[in-house]
This record gives structure tokens, sequence and C-alpha cells, in this order.
């Protein structure tokens, strides 16, 4: 008897339990809606720099985008008319949250897409996942070229570069501004980017500087914040340039630290991914260093009607101007929404099945606020887009960090063809860069 | 009959109705219970190990060793079987369960949590280092499948999965309740009680420690083959300590005192951290922060006290039973 | 020779504050027997006060040395009424039960006040920087070194002073002293046990605050900062013994001049060079460098 009222005990707690799930469970979006999960650093480390500037590329543009006030050629309401409605999701946890996580947006709260991701361990984690429902992903960022170069996938795009473009450029940029590098040192995070930015960074150098001489090779751990003992063995090498992948309050530190140590004096500081730092660092980032962007974005995007109305708004709704993560959310979406039209083109104006979507999103090339984006790597999969590189320099008057001799490099000079992997192509003198 | 004893053939019906309730339930909950069963399962082995009073916060050492032994066993022979790949796992945690054991079983309390804990830092970072296996960013492994079959829909994939799983983890638990009515299992909790003690009785305390290491290994390297099916993708966080942290927080959210309690704690955290993540995208952690305190401060002997202490009261007076009584395990 | 004198300050410099971080985490567990995972949160929570109190100072155009003072008392001020909050509100609520429910309830803790910290300071980046120019450079050994970098070894040595003066020559250390070994013993002498409970508590937090304020000028305060802290301080009290002030000091020099050593000389190694040692120590000394072999019941 109270074996069996045990037993009733426990399936009434569990039913209950999963009765509340249920209860909370969302149901599938109308026909005039489009439902799109975004996936972004909400806490953890990478909130700042990335995540919620991201989060609030999003909002702006999707609340721009639902009231039909986007200029030319994305005028439309929402995606063809039908209004966007986000859930928003924290990518902080690990692959294995983010893996349960993407099931429960495509299976439980019926979203008709996700969007995001920042991190390459999570991409690399949810993007088969994704496949396999049969259900659309775009990935909004992350640096690792391995995504596609690992794998085949048809339900899932990325639609930025990946960071073999950053590196690539940056030796470029270095090269046509005749900066002198006979001896480098580097200083990197020791996890998958830094690794890949550092072996991407040191091959194009081989290539371009052959007599390039490797000094102090450094791989502080993620998020160490204090590195004392990395500039000092910097300091000590004095190699003429200091190449560094590090990010967000990592780099910050790194460069309220090394200043005063007078590293930026005796080495040329170049920087993979650095713009997101100049607003919050002002005055304390030395002049003259090279930094990239990942793109043509925020300072150093160039002039369209488009970037003007994205810059200005986001500066306006922010309180800051948009950085990287900013702009790379904003071409996601505004891909998703070409692909969205031109599928609603071809069918007849119904909302698109995923197929549809997918077959449109393949290939296809659009505009956005960092320049013009072409889906033409991994079988229309991976974007291909322009890169920018250009040097710091204080502006007391506007107390922020202006940059100046910038440089753009278009898409096919910066990026590998199709069906090469990217170290590989570095190695092989990168073959078939269109440049001019 | 003595409570808190159910013969092993009302717990086997009791896996098969869990195993058939996947039928109804909605697909999303498949997946989200099939990681929630493979926690439950190496929390399970925690809570065997908690018995002798050694705790370990290095469970992803096994867990790793588990999802990598697979992952790369796959990859190279193609092994894609989920009872194959299950047994792998199982068989690469007790491997190194079997190495660390005999070494790790002298020390004890906090110190034994310590080391364990250093000992998966220190495969964390030989993980994160070595780029064959793809380093911080991990690799990718296929779909798994079963006895010859491939399922191609997601809903019989995620099922399939899940019946594994819950099979797996129902019949670690039933033969987690007959150790621990075993002279082992007794043993482990004189351990507990005073490891001098018992010695002074003939029976070697390091012994009855590392045979329940070893089975705790086992169970985390299982765990980590299923938590690699159901996500198909790893990365060194399997090792992080974070991880390890997870389980022990399972194993103790459930009590010590019933084995149905480590699944329904497993179930409710999971669903706890998704539902706070979606509706509270911005203040998750607090939530599950204040859910954590909740439990421990409202049920102090877990959440196995929701159905196991009233029973208590109506059979006999809770004071009047021994120690080790009390903490005696039930389904 | 110039580069073992880098490896030697390098080491020092790096010692000197993990060194204040782990003697909070190890007089917490030697009073209270509780390894205390929300300790890197303390730190993160005084870096933010810190960064907070000199960003004030600056706004209202008084000089750094101003704000140089006014960050350490105000996160004196609220690390100890958070402690003390902590401990008494809610830690008190646990006692008696298993070491892991303690540890888990700091753990539960860890989690809030990540949030927390979030709503508060939100997650756009925080500078305090100007402490940190206040005290010049100094040329060394062929290099420059930031004066504040320096005065944080002093700082350190008089605090570590400070707490072992304190618990060794005065009575209310030897209290402490007491309950550390026996407790039961302590409160049959009329020890107010839940008294040294709080005090010891909100100390350990004061630490832990204190050295993410002393840090705070070089860096830049975001979420995760805690995380990093915590697995260091671990390793560091481990290594030298949990609940001794000495282990304390001899883990911090040993793990700042063995993460200088190989970042100079084999920098492949750093990421787990620190859990080498601490498994290394733990397999030979399993009590840490320090620890008095304790009294055991039969």
């Amino acid at each position: 008897m109270d074996r069996f009222s045990r037993i009733n005990r426990s399936a009434v707690f569990l039913s209950v339990v999963t009765a509340t799930a249920l209860a909370l469970v969302t149901p599938a979006s109308a026909e005039d809606t489009f439902k799109l999960g975004i996936v972004t650093f909400l806490s953890g480390p990478a909130a700042d720099s990335f995540g919620v500037p991201a989060r609030n590329g999003g909002q702006f543009v999707i609340d721009q985008l639902n009231k039909g006030a986007v200029p030319s050629p994305y005028e439309k309401v929402g995606f063809g008319g039908m209004k966007i409605e986000p859930v928003i999701i924290d990518e902080n946890g690990g692959a294995t949250k983010q893996v349960q996580e993407l099931r429960n947006l495509y299976q439980r709260d019926n979203v008709d897409a996700v969007l995001g991701y920042i991190g390459s361990g999570d991409c690399l984690a949810v993007a088969p996942i994704a496949e396999e429902l049969k259900k659309m992903l775009v990935l909004m960022d992350c640096g690792t070229p391995r995504i596609f170069e690992e794998a085949k996938y048809n339900y899932v795009f990325r639609t930025a570069a990946h960071a073999t473009m950053d590196n690539v450029g940056l030796i470029r940029y270095m090269k046509a501004k005749n900066v002198k590098m006979d001896t480098l040192s580097a200083i990197n995070q020791d996890y998958a980017w830094g690794q890949d930015s550092r072996a991407d960074f040191v091959a194009a150098a081989g290539q371009l500087y052959p007599n390039v001489k490797l000094q102090t090779d450094l791989l502080p751990k993620f998020g160490a914040g204090q590195y004392g003992t990395e500039i000092s063995a910097l300091v000590g090498a004095g190699s003429d340039v200091v190449y560094s992948s590090l990010w967000g309050g990592d780099l910050q530190a790194f460069i309220l630290q090394a200043a005063p140590r007078g590293l930026p004096k005796r080495s040329q500081l170049v920087f993979s991914a650095a713009d997101h730092v100049l607003p919050p660092l002002g005055d304390k980032m030395p002049d003259g260093t090279i930094i990239g962007a990942r793109g043509a974005y925020g300072l150093m995007s160039q002039k369209s009607p488009l970037n003007d109305w994205f810059f200005k708004g986001y500066e306006a709704v922010n309180g800051v101007y948009p950085v990287q993560a900013a702009y790379r959310i904003a071409q996601s979406i505004f891909g998703l929404k070409a692909a969205v039209e031109k599928a609603m083109a071809k069918n007849g104006g119904k909302k698109p099945s995923t197929d549809e979507l997918v077959a449109a999103m393949t290939g296809l090339e659009w505009q956005s606020p960092g320049g013009l984006i072409q889906m033409r790597l991994a079988d229309g999969h991976q974007a291909i887009q322009p890169i920018a590189i250009s040097r710091t320099k204080y502006n007391p008057d506007l107390k922020r960090v202006d940059l100046v001799d910038i440089q753009y490099f278009p898409a096919e000079c910066v990026n590998p063809p199709p069906g090469v992997k990217s170290l590989d192509w570095i190695k092989g003198g990168m073959q078939g860069a269109k440049c001019n | 009959m003595k409570h808190g004893r159910l013969h092993p053939l009302v717990m086997i019906a009791l896996v098969v109705a869990a195993t058939l309730f996947g039928r109804i339930l909605p697909t999303w909950t498949l997946s989200l219970a099939t990681v929630a069963a493979s926690n439950a399962l190496i929390a399970l082995g925690i809570v065997i190990l908690a018995r002798t009073g050694n705790v370990s916060f290095g469970q992803g050492l096994f867990f790793a060793a588990g999802g990598y032994g697979v992952a790369l066993i796959a990859n190279a022979w193609g092994v894609t079987d989920a009872v194959a790949q299950m047994v792998i796992g199982a068989v690469c945690g007790g491997l190194l369960g079997l190495v660390i054991g005999p070494l790790i079983a002298r020390y004890s309390g906090i110190f034994f949590g310590m080391l364990t804990l250093a000992l998966s830092m220190v495969l964390y970072g030989a993980l994160v280092k070595s780029s064959a296996l793809g380093g911080s960013d991990g690799f990718n492994v296929g779909r798994p499948s079963l006895f010859g079959m491939v399922f191609v829909d997601p809903r019989e994939a995620d099922f399939m999965l899940y019946a594994v799983s819950v099979v797996t983890t129902g019949l670690a638990g039933i033969a987690a309740t007959i150790l621990f009515r075993s002279e082992l299992g007794l043993a482990s909790l004189a351990v507990r009680e005073n490891n001098l003690r018992i010695e002074y009785l003939g029976i070697s305390a390091n012994r009855v420690i590392t045979i329940n290491f070893i089975i705790a290994a086992v169970f985390a390297g299982a765990s980590g083959a299923f938590a690699l099916m159901a996500q198909r993708h790893i990365d060194p966080q399997f090792a992080y300590w974070t991880t390890s942290g997870e389980f022990v927080f399972v194993a103790v959210l459930a009590g010590y005192q019933s084995v149905a309690a480590v699944f329904v704690a497993s179930l409710a955290l999971e669903l706890v951290r998704s539902f706070s993540n979606l509706y509270l995208p911005n203040t998750w952690q607090l939530v599950l922060g204040v859910f954590l305190l909740g439990v421990i401060l409202f049920l102090p002997r877990g959440i196995g006290s929701l159905w196991i202490r009233e029973k208590r009261k109506r059979s006999k007076p809770a004071a009047a039973t021994p120690a080790a009584v009390r903490k005696g395990v039930a389904l | 020779m110039n580069s073992f004198l880098t490896i030697v300050l390098d080491g020092l410099i790096q010692a000197s504050w993990l060194f204040i971080v782990a003697l909070g985490l190890t007089l917490v567990f030697g009073v209270l027997k509780i390894l205390n995972i929300a300790h890197g949160s303390f730190y993160a929570l005084g870096a933010y006060i810190a960064a907070t109190a000199v960003t004030f100072v600056a706004a209202h155009s008084l000089p750094p040395s101003v704000g140089f003072v006014a960050m350490l008392a105000s996160v004196a001020l609220i690390a100890s009424a958070v402690g003390l909050l902590l401990e008494r509100g809610l830690l008190k609520m646990f006692y008696g039960r298993d070491e892991v429910v303690l540890l888990l309830v700091t753990y539960a803790v860890f989690l809030i006040l990540e949030d927390v910290t979030k709503l508060i300071w939100g997650v756009n980046p925080i500078y305090a920087t100007q402490p940190y120019e206040l005290f010049g450079n100094v040329a060394f050994a062929g290099l420059y070194y930031v004066g504040y970098d320096l005065l944080l070894m002093p700082i350190s040595a008089a605090v570590g002073f400070a707490v072992w003066f304190g618990l060794n020559r005065t009575v209310t250390g030897k209290i402490v002293l007491a309950v550390i070994h026996n407790e039961e013993m302590s409160v049959s002498m009329g020890v107010r046990v839940n008294r040294v409970y709080a005090v010891a508590f909100a100390f350990g937090v004061l630490l832990a605050a204190l050295a993410g304020a002393l840090t705070a000028p070089k860096i830049s305060m975001q979420p995760g900062l805690s995380s990093d802290v915590i697995i260091l301080s671990f390793a560091i009290v481990v290594i030298g013994g949990l609940g001794s002030v000495e282990g304390a000091a001899v883990g911090a020099i040993l793990v700042g001049l063995a993460r200088a050593a190989s970042v100079h000389l084999v920098p492949q190694a750093e990421l787990f060079m620190i859990y080498l040692i601490m498994a290394g120590v733990l397999m030979f000394r399993p009590e840490g460098l320090f620890k008095r072999e304790a009294a055991r019941r039969i």
C-alpha cells in the first residue's frame, strides 16, 4: 500500500513538472509573423564586447524593419510584410547548453529560423543539429573556418567572413604601408580563436615577409586579465611588430598595462579585432596602432545611405557608435530578409517554407551597412566580404579615437577562393587573390 | 517488507513505463530528458561514491574520457551503434578509473574533492592544447544508429536516444539499489562513518573506496557517451570544473535517499535552466541560484524527501531510526 | 641574469595580489570549514566598487590620490557589510550540514552575484585607471615597471603581516585560532563561535574585495571577472594547505613564480602549469605544504 502511494506521489510530481513545462510552450507562429530565434552573449566575458552590441544592433534593426523605416532596398515592413518576432537567448554556458537550447528554439518555441552565435565552439556544435532537424540556421559571427571546411551543410549559413580575412588583411596592409617587420612577437589567448588567428597571421607573414623571425610567442590563458609577465617578455624581446588577436576585456587590460611600460614605443602594435575597444579605451589607446575590425565596420565603414542610417540610428538609440558585432548581426538580418523576400517573389507571396528559404539564401548577394556580402564559399553557404584596416589616432576635440590611413581590401583579395582550405591557401601563396 | 525496498521486477516495470512515456512526450522534451537521464547517470555515480563519504569534484575527467574515447573511436572506425558507444564510453571511463582509483583512495574529504578537480583540470588543459582534437572548439561526430537501424526522422532519432539512455540509467539505478543492499554497499556506509574502525574489522577501506570510485567512473564514462550522442559535438568543456560541479549539484539536489530522485532532480534542473533562459535571458543565472538555494533550504534532504520523508512518519518514528538506515537508499 | 631578475619580479608582483585573495579564502575555510566558491565574486565586487569610487572622485575633479584612498575605504566598508549580511542572513541557515552542501550554497551565491553585479553595473566595461598612474614608472633590469605594481608588494606583505600578527599576538586572534583548531572545545570554553564565524567570513570577503580593488586600476571591469580568480586561488590554497596563512603566502609565491617562469621560458605550458603543481603537491603532501596533521577521532 505504502509502496504504491509513494510511486503515485513520484508520478504526480513528474507529471506536474511535465505539465508546467508543457503549459509554458508557445504556439507556432502565425502566417503573418516571422519568429526569429536570436542567440548572443548576454552574460560572461564576451557580453560587453560582442554579445550586447549584437543584441542592441539586432533589436534596432528589427524595430526599424517592423516600422518599415529602413532605407532602400529594405523599405518593406519586416520580412516581406511579415512582422519579425524575436526570441532572444543567452549564448553563455558552453556548447552543451547551446545544443539543447537550439533544439528548444526549433521544437518547443517553433521559431522559423535561428540567427546568431559568436563563439566558434558554439557554431561548430549547433550546425549539425540544425542540419539534422532540417531547420534554417544563420551563423552571424564566429571566427573559425572549420565549420564549412570540415563538413557540408544545406540548412546552415554563415553571413560573415571567417577569421582568415582578418589576418591576411593585416599583412597586406602592413606590406602596402611599408611597415618594417624583421622580427615578430605574438600574444594570443590559448584557445581556438587565439591559436587559429596566430597560425593564420604567422603563415601570411611568411608569404609577404619571407625573412621575418618569430621571437616571443605567448599564449596566455583566456580571461587572464593580468599581463605583467607577458609584457616584460614582449618588451624584453623588442620585436619590430607585436601581433595580437586578444579581444574585449583581455585586450583592454593588455593595452592599459602595456602602454605605461613602453611597449607601444618599442614595437608596432598590430591587433586583428580591436575596433570594439576604442570607444571605452579613448585616449588610453596608443596612437598609430594598426587595427582590424573583422570587416569594413564602425569608423572604417564606407559611406552609403544604408550605412548612414544604421550608424546614426544606432548611435542615437544606444549612445555609442556601432562596432563589429552590431554590424555583423545587421548584415545577417538583412541577408535573411533578402532571402525571405526572394523566396516570396518566387512562391507568390506566401510565407516561405524552410526549403524555399534555403534555396533563396544559397549563393545570395546583398547590401549591408558594412558593404556587399556574397555567399561565395562552401557552395553558397559561407559569405565573403570586404575588409578595412587602419591606424588609430586620438582626437582630443571629439574625445574619441579616430581611424586614419584606412585602406579597403575587396573580398576576393583577402578570402580564399571556393574549395580551398584557408590555411592551405595562405601557405600556397594566396593564389587567385584579386586585389586591385 | 521493509520500507524503501522495491522488488527489482517492479523497478524494471517502472523503467519500461518511463521509456514508453517517451512516445507521448513532445519532441523537444525528448532531448531534454535524454540529457537529464545522462546527467542522472553520472550523478548516480557521485551518490554511490558519496556513500563512502567522498565527493568527487572531478567527474568531468571520466565524463570527458568517455566522450572523447567514443568520439575518436566513432570517427576512426565508424562505430555508430548507440549501445556500442555507450559501452565504449563506460569502458574508457572505467579504465581511467582503474588507473586513478587506487591512487586517490588514500585521500578523504575535501582533499579527495580537490585532487579529482585538479586531475580533471589537467586533462582540460591538455585537451585545449591538442589541436588535433580541435583544441578548445572540439569536433563533431555523426549521429548514432541502433542495431543497424538508422533513424532519419528527427523525432524517431530523439526517441531512440531517449529510450537507450532511460533504459541504461534505469538499469544502472536498479543495479545501484542492489549494490546498496550488498555487503559492499553497507561497508561503504561504514567507511563513511569511520574508516579506521572498519579497518579493525578486517575490511580494507581503500578497497571499498576504490571499487566505488571505479563504478562511479564507469557511470561517468557512459554518461559522457550519451552527452556526446545527444549533442554530436565534444569539446574540453566536458572536463571543466563547472561541468563537474553541476553533476555534484544534481546529486545534492536529489539527496542521497532515492535513485529516482536523481533523475527527477536532473530533469528539474534542466527545465528550470531552459525556461529561465527563455523568459529571463538576462538573469537566468540568478533564477538558477535562487532555485538551488530554495531546494537546499526547504528540502534539506533533497528532492527525494518529497516522497520518502512523509512515508517515514507513518511507518516508524524517525528518531528511532539509526543513522545508517536513515542514510539507506530507496527507490 | 636579467631574465632571472624579471622572472622573480614579475612573479612576485603576481603573487602579491594572489596572496591577498587566497588569504581570504583560506581564513574562511579555516574558521567556517566552507570552501567558498563565491570568493571570486567578492573579488569582482571589490573591483566594481573601486571603479565606481574612482570614477566618482574623478568626476568631482579631485586628485587621483584621493581616488586611491576613497577606493580602499569604500571597498572596506561595503565589502564587510556584504560579508556580514550574507553570513548572518544566509549561510547561518546551513550550518551543521554537509561540507558539500555549504559549498553548493556558495555556488548558488556565485550564480546570483554574477547577475546582480550585471544588474547594478551593466555589461559595459568600466575603468578606474587614474590610480594606476599615481606612482610613476621605474626602470629595472632594462625594463620599465609601473610604480603601482611594485607598490602592491609592500601592501600585500603588510596585509599578510597584519593578519599573522592579529591571529598570533592578539586575544581575538587567539580565539579565532582556537575555533580553527577545535570548535567544540572552544564552545565549551565559552567562545561565541557565531560571532567568530561572522567576523571571519566578513573579513574573508573584505580581503577578496580588497584584492579586487587593488587590481581594478589595471583592468577593465566586466562580467566573467570572477570565475578565473576563484580557480587560481583554490590552487594556491590547496598547495599551501587549507586554513594556513603561511601556506597561502608560499602558495601564492610558488604560483606567481611558476607562471612567470613558464611565460618567459616555456610559454606553451602556461595553461596547465598551475594544475600540475597542484596535483603534484596533493600527490605527495595531500594536506598541502603547511597544514599541520590534525588529530582525528577513532
